[in-house]
């Protein structure tokens, strides 16, 4: 029964972690039409901004009020990177999808490129605290606090990007254009801002996921986001793209599934089984489990 | 299908371009060039700076033929992304599945080199039909990371060495004992550089006569308008897959003729970021042009190699820190070339030409009609 409970709760971790990367793939894949290829680099540049942060910063540290504020550079770091490249990269490209892709890739190359340039190629130890090296027993389960951690800044973010989403007037047009960007263009709405406040909200996710995921692994390296970013792709399609909800319930089950068949059958078994969901939820519902019905 | 043939255009003659002696060479370029590459492992030039010993030297005989058998991959991936505008991120699994079939083949069973090859192409073919009729159920970016996941599949494979196949992280050396002679040894490079200029030689062929032909058309049309070719009662789903199976047929001849040249298999020729240098060296060279996805392969493979060895060389060590250590990345300066390269040159370096043409008739002085 322990075993199950932990197992349960780590695939959760995990879960937590692929929403985090996927959230904001699929907001900016549905407003913009756009692959973002440079996700992964969000993710990088903040797991390796809160490093920096916790070793260099002034009243940052791996501990306290130190940790938190060493995550919080990390994130910012990450928001900013992600704004700096909308406007410098993706704007100029507007409506032309592909080259927006294209750019993308290779921002992707030269951008692990610069982080290993500068850091290394080898993973590094990341700062954490204590109290995320211990575990909590649950239900006779002994479950490491850094994916508890994981779990609970999941939640939140899925709660501040639903309550967003719901609430303001700028969610109101980020929904309106994931259904229909033509009409909300011809509306007078300037969506452009909505394109670049997505990429804000989808960066600061992920470069969270980085300095979160650092506190789970362990270590971060500048291959990292790129590794995530392929399970994550596969949440956003099982999960339908466009949708924050979908997401959510697809990061579940693909957590659960990945951690539960890679302790039962043999390790990288349930990444496979995966990439066989995948395949059996596009066979039966190809707009994925909460999309919409999929146009052309 | 019939296909009448319009009538030409008339056109004045003072808007016809100057037809010079050049246009009538220019079918053969293609023939001179390929004499070119064929008799060049005879030359004893060495060029420096540009490669590190004489031509005709195993070093750079390997470094040439890889950059051939790039070219190719490029050729054959752009029959996917450029001629039909189908965004594939897993064309580096039918590539690997070459590579490690024919490894395992050779090494694990001990087959001949010939049966070795025989049974990977067809398995690769076989396995390109049976991946595509599921991805393409998808379209446009779902497509996309729908093929994402399946390489991802093959690299986990790889990777994690099931029943001790693949060798895992370590890779596994091609073992030379079975092979014919020929293609064994340092000496023998020269005839490994054949077999890759054979192999560039066959794509570009394969991928041009398929667009010149009817299915070409389709294809291009699918490109263009995927409805249109719907509406003429065409299926877009049955043209597609063909395109895709015989892709990913020449993608693992491709691997096939690499393990030679390389003498193993290492798990990072799986990796996504192998189909993403594909992508590159398309859309550097010229997507759906003739010659430009070659030009590209072989310029993306051969600036990989060089600025390896450029990032470490003294010239860039004595640059100040801040420099020298992107610049020591390949992928890095590759990257930013691309980013560039999108913007700036968007037809890619095929395009380059008729805009310098522009600008040197702009230069040249009007002659006097």
């Amino acid at each position: 029964m322990g075993t199950v409970i932990l197992l349960a709760l780590t695939g959760l971790g995990l879960a937590a972690l692929y929403f985090l990367v996927a959230s904001g793939l699929s907001l900016v894949f549905g407003l913009a039409d756009v692959l973002n290829f440079a996700h992964g680099l969000f993710l990088g540049v903040g797991a390796y901004g809160t490093w920096w942060a916790a070793g260099n910063l002034p009243g940052a540290g791996p501990d306290g009020l130190g940790f938190v504020f060493a995550v919080a550079f990390g994130v910012a770091a990450g928001t900013l990177v992600a704004i700096l490249v909308e406007l410098v990269l993706i704007r100029p490209l507007y409506s032309r999808t592909i080259e927006q892709v294209l750019v993308t890739v290779g921002l992707s190359l030269a951008g692990v490129a610069l982080l290993q340039a500068t850091w290394g190629a080898d993973a590094r130890p990341f700062p954490r605290p204590d109290w995320t090296r211990q575990v909590t027993g649950i239900l006779g389960a002994q479950v490491p606090n850094g994916g508890l951690l994981l779990i609970i800044a999941a939640v939140l973010v899925l709660g501040a990007i639903l309550a967003f989403l719901r609430w303001t007037r700028y969610g109101l047009v980020i929904r309106a254009g994931v259904e229909n960007r033509e009409m909300v263009t011809a509306l007078g709405i300037d969506v452009r801002k909505a394109f670049t406040l997505v990429f804000a909200i989808g960066g600061a996710a992920a470069a969270l996921a980085g300095a979160l995921g650092g506190v789970y692994f362990g270590t971060v390296s500048p291959g990292q986001g790129g590794s995530l970013l392929i399970f994550a792709f596969i949440v956003v399609v099982i999960g339908g793209m466009g949708s924050v909800v979908g997401s959510a319930y697809a990061a579940v089950v693909v957590g659960l599934v990945q951690q539960f068949v890679n302790y039962y059958g043999t390790s990288g078994l349930g990444d496979i089984c995966v990439v066989g969901l995948l395949a059996v939820v596009l066979l039966l519902r190809p707009q994925g489990i909460a999309g919409k019905v999929a146009t052309a | 299908m019939t296909v009448i043939d319009a009538p030409r255009a008339q056109v004045p003659d003072e808007l016809s371009p100057q037809r010079g002696r050049w246009h009538r060479v220019r079918p053969f370029l293609p023939l001179v060039a390929l004499v070119v590459l064929a008799i060049l492992p005879y030359s004893t030039i060495s060029l420096p700076g540009i490669f590190e010993g004489p031509v005709n030297s195993p070093g750079t005989l390997q470094l040439l033929a890889i950059c051939l058998i790039f070219g190719g991959l490029a050729a054959g991936y752009d029959l996917l992304f450029g001629r039909t505008g189908m965004l594939s991120f897993g064309h580096a699994l039918y590539f690997a599945a070459g590579v490690y079939g024919t490894d395992i083949l050779v090494t694990r069973a001990g087959l001949p080199l010939w049966q070795a090859a025989l049974l990977t192409i067809t398995g690769g073919t076989i396995l390109a039909a049976l991946l595509g009729a599921v991805a393409l159920r998808t379209v446009g970016i779902a497509f996309a990371m729908v093929t994402l996941a399946f390489a991802q599949v093959g690299a986990i494979l790889v990777a994690r060495d099931f029943g001790g196949l693949t060798g895992g992280e370590e890779g596994l050396p091609l073992d030379v004992s079975g092979l014919p002679a020929g293609l064994v040894g340092v000496t023998n490079t020269v005839n490994l550089y054949w077999l890759a200029l054979a192999y560039l030689t066959l794509v570009v062929f394969v991928v041009h006569r398929v667009s010149g032909s009817p299915t070409g058309r389709v294809l291009a049309g699918l490109r263009d308008d995927e409805r249109r070719i719907g509406v003429l009662g065409l299926d877009p789903y049955r043209y597609k897959l063909v395109a895709f199976t015989l892709a990913g047929g020449l993608a693992s001849a491709g691997g096939v003729v690499y393990v030679l040249i390389v003498g193993g298999a290492s798990p990072h020729i799986t990796s996504s970021e192998l189909t993403l240098s594909l992508l590159v060296m398309v859309v550097l060279g010229g997507p759906g042009t003739r010659w430009g996805p070659v030009l590209g392969g072989v310029l993306y493979m051969y600036l990989d190699h060089r600025l390896t060895a450029f990032g470490t060389s003294d010239a860039v060590d004595n640059l100040p820190a801040f420099l020298s250590r992107p610049l020591s990345q390949p992928l890095f300066v590759l990257g930013t070339v691309f980013i560039l390269a999108v913007y700036f040159f968007p037809g890619g370096l095929t395009s380059l030409a008729p805009r310098l043409s522009h600008l040197t008739r702009a230069l040249r002085p009007r002659s006097p009609r």
